[in-house]
């Protein structure tokens, strides 16, 4: 299928198409690589410093994994909780959305008060940056249920855990994958800013330390790699929400 | 034959009505075991407030609520419900659908992983007489709406509930597949004996399927008239052209009409 086969390269096309505009504007204009090096001197950078890039890239996916996970379940747990009760509910929404206003990179020294620096802080500022979007997202599927079907599930003498297991948690599941989708990319951007102020290892960390320096290629090239992570991590997310929610993509509205 | 639904002198406002104004009131219907009995009247008249009552979703502020012999204080777990939205799980198969009310209610939920194999033959069985048969291995979304409503009534038949609710449940079908329900209901309330309470606003329906017809008026509820529905059964679709049909469905309609007016 023609379509389809479009639909499979787009994504390569627009990528390299848009990096090979970067580096034209960069050679016609003649830019400084102070201000904005070329993609070519990018992934020359990268290969220059890829034993440093490898080894704190590797130290901030498994931080940003780590407060991902502890995200995921404190989501999942907190989401299940506000959507099954209209009380709790309402009661803790003000606390959620003053908490998730407060930008994380302000509370990072607070978690250096506490934890020293070190590998806590990124983890938890990762956690803290991404549970939100899944707490809204599995509360509002569990707590818009069909009337009708808790009626038809009451009336056999269905308890509310019942209802909530059954249908709420079921059905808040596309609504949990694609929260996901959005957390992972905010975990990477918690851990990161993690890193920079309260830690001695990872992308973060490794950008501080190359801007202080000057050494704009490494800055970028960091920059780079944190991206590539990103759309790896995302697609898996993707991935995942297709196989386990495929019941809800039968959508013929986006082909 | 003794008196299954008993709801005596019942008024009943719900906690979230702003006006306060009684959906029901001095509500009083007898319904007798294996009866199936029609529920008609104008929109808004309290008619699913009815059904809440008798299966115990909501508890009346006055009078009391008697089913199988007993006062009703808790979700009565002897009711099948299906309703004008199929309401099927999209997650599940057709067939896990028919299943789901087995993992709630007992003696079922705790014999459902040890026999599975008996009350699928059960769902299977089920599925053959609305005419489904085959097609529980697939998915609601894959049904049309129809069929959909057809698996509902399954649903609210198979933990073989004494008492089976419908609220509308074919109002969103096609007139054709409407009929085609009609005898569906009509077999499966001569093969299971089951006490049934169909919420309609088609009078040709109730005239259709029920032994007995209740008339409520407007807001808030009551029953202004009952009238039985003497057609010997089994009965053909073909009764529904003939004059002594016609002139019921016609009666039902000024009755109706003067609950309306008189709102």
């Amino acid at each position: 299928m023609k379509t389809k086969n479009q639909l499979a390269i787009a994504p390569w096309i627009f990528t390299i198409g848009f990096f090979v505009l970067w580096e034209l504007a960069c050679r016609v204009f003649n830019i400084s690589s102070f201000i904005l090096p070329a993609p070519s001197t990018i992934l020359f950078a990268v290969w220059e410093y890829r034993t440093q890039l490898t080894y704190h890239a590797f130290h901030t996916l498994w931080m940003t994994l780590a407060g991902f996970g502890l995200a995921v379940v404190f989501g999942l747990l907190l989401g299940m909780v506000l959507g099954s009760s209209r009380l709790i509910n309402a009661g803790s929404y003000p606390l959620l959305v003053g908490f998730n206003s407060i930008p994380k990179v302000a509370v990072v020294p607070i978690l250096v008060f506490w934890f020293g620096v070190g590998w806590v802080p990124p983890v938890l500022t990762a956690f803290l940056i991404s549970f939100f979007p899944i707490v809204v997202n599995v509360a509002t599927g569990i707590a818009t249920v069909e009337p009708e079907m808790e009626d038809v599930l009451r009336a056999l003498g269905a308890s509310k855990k019942d209802i909530v297991f059954k249908v709420g948690v079921p059905r808040a599941m596309p609504y949990f994958f694609g929260s996901l989708k959005v957390a992972i990319t905010l975990a990477y951007v918690g851990s990161v800013i993690g890193e920079q102020n309260a830690s001695n290892v990872g992308i973060g960390n490794l950008l501080t330390r190359a801007s202080a320096a000057f050494e704009v290629p490494l800055v970028w090239a960091s920059l780079l790699v944190l991206a590539v992570l990103g759309v790896i991590m995302y697609a898996i997310t993707a991935y995942a929400e297709r196989s386990m929610t495929g019941w809800a993509q039968r959508s013929q509205m986006a082909a | 034959m003794p008196v299954f639904v008993d709801i005596h002198n019942v008024t009943h406002v719900y906690a979230r009505a702003e006006d306060g104004v009684p959906a029901v009131e001095n509500l009083t219907i007898r319904i007798n075991e294996g009866e199936f009995a029609a529920i008609v009247g104008p929109s808004g008249c309290g008619k699913s407030t009815l059904m809440k009552l008798a299966t115990g979703l909501q508890f009346p502020r006055e009078g009391t609520v008697i089913v199988d012999g007993k006062e009703v204080g808790a979700p009565v777990k002897l009711a099948g419900m299906a309703f004008q939205n199929p309401t099927m799980l999209p997650w599940r198969t057709t067939l896990d659908n028919i299943l789901l009310p087995l993992e709630i209610v007992e003696p079922h939920r705790s014999r459902l992983r040890r026999h599975k194999a008996e009350y699928v033959a059960k769902a299977e069985s089920l599925l053959e007489q609305v005419g489904l048969k085959g097609q529980g291995q697939k998915f609601p979304w894959q049904l049309s709406g129809g069929m959909q409503q057809r698996a509902s009534l399954c649903r609210a038949l198979i933990h073989e509930p004494k008492l089976l609710m419908l609220d509308e449940p074919f109002g969103a079908l096609d007139s054709f597949t409407r009929e085609e329900l009609w005898c569906v209901m009509r077999d499966l309330h001569a093969a299971q004996k089951v006490t049934i309470i169909l919420v309609t606003h088609d009078l040709r329906e109730a005239a259709f399927l029920a032994d007995r017809i209740f008339c409520m008026s407007a807001r808030p509820g009551r029953i202004v008239a009952e009238r039985e529905v003497t057609f010997p059964r089994p009965r053909d679709l073909e009764i529904t052209y003939t004059p002594e049909f016609s002139e019921l469905v016609h009666e039902l309609r000024g009755r109706i009409a003067q609950a309306r007016k008189a709102a």
